[in-house]
């Protein structure tokens, strides 16, 4: 039995390994060509790809933004249900960080920090970030969230199952359990008034076009141009999430 | 209503830093506590089954049944608390209906299923079927009915058949290990794999869910039997308990090797969570963690079954001693997942601040109900032993299997 262990004469063994080699050696040549990473995926270039921008310098932290969503989606009133909320980040000169987000700025903010304590302090709204590789979509075990060609992540309230899981996965906080419907609740965009050819609320309320709203796939688009003309960042992006929500002047405390 | 508002009022009020308006709310309560530790008992108490089966330890024939049984009685209630958990638990269906595949969560149903009917039910009804035909006849009246249903109204006997049932019994064993594996790993995937929370995201979370889960459930069947054994005034083999201390001690090892692997390189890494899991872990997680996971759930148990391994003492202090560290096992092993499920919700993904957890007594999501949950498997279990007691079973008729 041992004598006859290979039938594979050398000829043949080499001949194999020669295949083999000259296989990966192609295939691997062909891998390479296709290594551009992008940042945010474009859906092809058809059609259109919503994003968000949002340029800190220019929030003044009135929070309408977060009172237009709440009153435009029926959000619940109570301080633990938001779709969109404003941060106020307070760097002190002595290198702590204080963050604070009273009834997610829909009253309007206030400095408890002595002003000659300060390093630098300024407002981060947020949002969904429609993220194009979300988390919570991935592990909705229904499928009941989901992504519109349009790069829009939705919930079908009929078919969520309340078992919470995207609300685990979503790494910014942005998803809740509505109390009375017991289904999952996040930003929609505003879908509704997209339709219409209006621009979601808090978009069309900020006083100080902090917050941009744009097809990434028009080159001409504003955000497109906002994007263009600064340095802008995602939250997290270790996290590799696809985020479509970039700030302008993103401080590293940001999280 | 009002109730759950008031009490997210209270969490507002109790926030240490800054937490994410909407993470508030703790999303998985008590029952998700329950389900990853009810589950880890059934696969725990499969496992050690499988010993006795596969790896011919016949020193541990006496809580083979009884270990078969336990894992059934669990595994009927282990769905429970997570669809009562539900937003919708009438949409529960939706998942083994229409499942995303991308979602860990997805497969639950047909992981959970396979286990059930392929693995349990298949092997306790080979294993028990002769039995149920025998015990038809014996018994009248009910008792007669539920064997002849049970027993699918086979009639067969003989020596033969006896040796076919044996033979596949076999097969759904071998089956069943891997299986057992697949269960058990996979529940900690399910947290293993949000990378969103840094408490969870770990590799090592299915390998340590399994090994703790084999820890757990060997310690409950330990305690069952030993218990039962003392209702039915009898004497526990003391072979088979020492045994069975034996593989405790060796799982319990790798269990701790593995647990403090994964937080020896939490620490020498060090990531952006670092800072804010530390002060989760000194502050709000320090009781659940050190006392009672860490220290009576591992050390104790670890250097009293340890020195049980060169040490000696009388058979009845030796089974005091494996009556308290199984007890004290069974509550570590809650702990720890107490300690992933809520010890993950308690701070907030934006490494700023902390939101607090308090369980009230009643209510869906309550200590009550909670303790339902941990009831109903051991009545399950009083009626599986007295429709099918391991101890009536009439082996010694059947022919010597050829090992």
């Amino acid at each position: 039995m041992k004598k006859n262990r290979s039938a594979l004469s050398r000829r043949d063994f080499f001949r194999a390994g020669a295949i083999i080699a000259g296989g990966v050696a192609v295939s691997s040549s062909v891998a390479t060509v296709n290594g551009l990473l992008f940042a945010s995926e474009p859906s092809g270039g058809k059609g259109k790809w919503y994003g968000i921008g949002i340029d800190i310098n220019k929030c003044i932290g009135c929070g309408k933004c977060a009172h237009a969503c709440k009153l435009e989606n029926q959000v619940p009133d109570d301080p633990f249900y938001f779709r969109s909320w404003v941060e106020q980040y307070t760097i002190k000169t002595d290198g702590t960080i204080l963050v604070e987000s009273p009834n997610g700025g829909i009253d309007g903010f206030s400095q408890s920090v002595p002003e000659e304590e300060i390093f630098k302090s300024f407002f981060v709204p947020k949002m969904c970030n429609h993220c194009y590789k979300s988390p919570c979509t991935q592990v909705c075990p229904v499928g009941a969230t989901f992504d519109t060609p349009e790069g829009i992540v939705l919930i079908d309230e009929n078919y969520c199952i309340g078992c919470r899981y995207c609300v685990q996965a979503c790494p910014y906080g942005c998803r809740y359990v509505h109390p009375e419907k017991k289904t999952v609740d996040k930003c929609t965009l505003c879908i509704h008034r997209l339709k219409k050819g209006l621009q979601p609320a808090c978009f069309e309320i900020c006083p100080t076009e902090a917050r941009i709203f744009g097809d990434l796939n028009d080159p001409e688009s504003s955000l497109n141009s906002f994007l263009k003309n600064h340095t802008c960042m995602v939250i997290k992006p270790h996290l590799n999430t696809g985020s479509k929500l970039f700030y302008n002047a993103l401080s590293s405390e940001v999280r | 209503m009002a109730h759950h508002l008031q009490n997210l009022y209270e969490a507002l009020s109790k926030v240490d830093g800054y937490i994410y308006p909407n993470e508030i709310e703790l999303n998985w309560s008590i029952l998700i506590v329950l389900y990853p530790y009810i589950t880890g008992l059934v696969a725990g108490a499969f496992i050690l089954a499988s010993l006795e089966r596969i790896f011919k330890l016949h020193i541990l024939k006496p809580t083979y049944g009884l270990a078969l049984l336990t894992a059934l009685a669990f595994l009927i209630v282990a769905p429970l608390p997570l669809v009562s958990h539900l937003g919708k638990p009438l949409r529960a269906y939706e998942i083994m209906i229409t499942p995303h595949l991308s979602s860990a969560m997805a497969i639950f149903g047909f992981v959970y299923l396979w286990y059930l009917m392929v693995v349990l039910l298949l092997e306790i009804w080979f294993d028990y079927r002769r039995d149920m035909v025998i015990w038809a006849n014996e018994s009248s009246g009910l008792k007669r009915l539920l064997y002849k249903v049970f027993s699918l109204w086979t009639t067969d006997i003989s020596p033969k058949s006896a040796a076919l049932d044996k033979k596949i019994g076999y097969i759904i064993t071998v089956i069943g290990v891997p299986s057992a594996f697949l269960l058990h790993g996979y529940v900690g995937f399910i947290f293993g794999s949000i990378k969103a929370n840094p408490w969870w995201s770990t590799v090592l979370m299915p390998v340590i869910f399994l090994f703790s889960a084999m820890v757990s459930g060997i310690a409950l069947v330990m305690l069952i039997y030993i218990v039962l054994m003392r209702i039915r005034k009898q004497a526990v083999d003391m072979g088979c308990l020492d045994t069975i201390a034996k593989y405790l001690f060796y799982i319990l090892i790798i269990d701790f090797a593995l647990e403090g692997l994964d937080q020896i390189h939490r620490i020498y890494e060090a990531e952006e969570s670092f800072e804010a899991l530390h002060l989760l872990v000194m502050g709000k997680l320090f009781f659940t963690l050190f006392i009672m996971q860490g220290l009576f759930g591992i050390v104790v148990p670890l250097i009293t079954l340890g020195t049980l391994q060169f040490y000696r003492p009388g058979e009845r202090v030796r089974k005091t001693i494996y009556l308290i560290i199984s007890i004290l096992i069974l509550v570590g092993i809650f702990f720890m997942r107490w300690n992933v499920v809520i010890g993950g919700q308690l701070f907030s993904k934006s490494f700023y601040g902390y939101t607090s957890f308090k369980i009230g007594l009643i209510g869906s999501e309550g200590f009550l109900m909670a303790g339902v949950w941990i009831v109903v498997p051991f009545l399950i279990l009083s009626f599986l032993l007295w429709l099918l007691p391991p101890w009536k079973k009439k082996e010694e008729e059947l022919p010597v299997h050829a090992s």
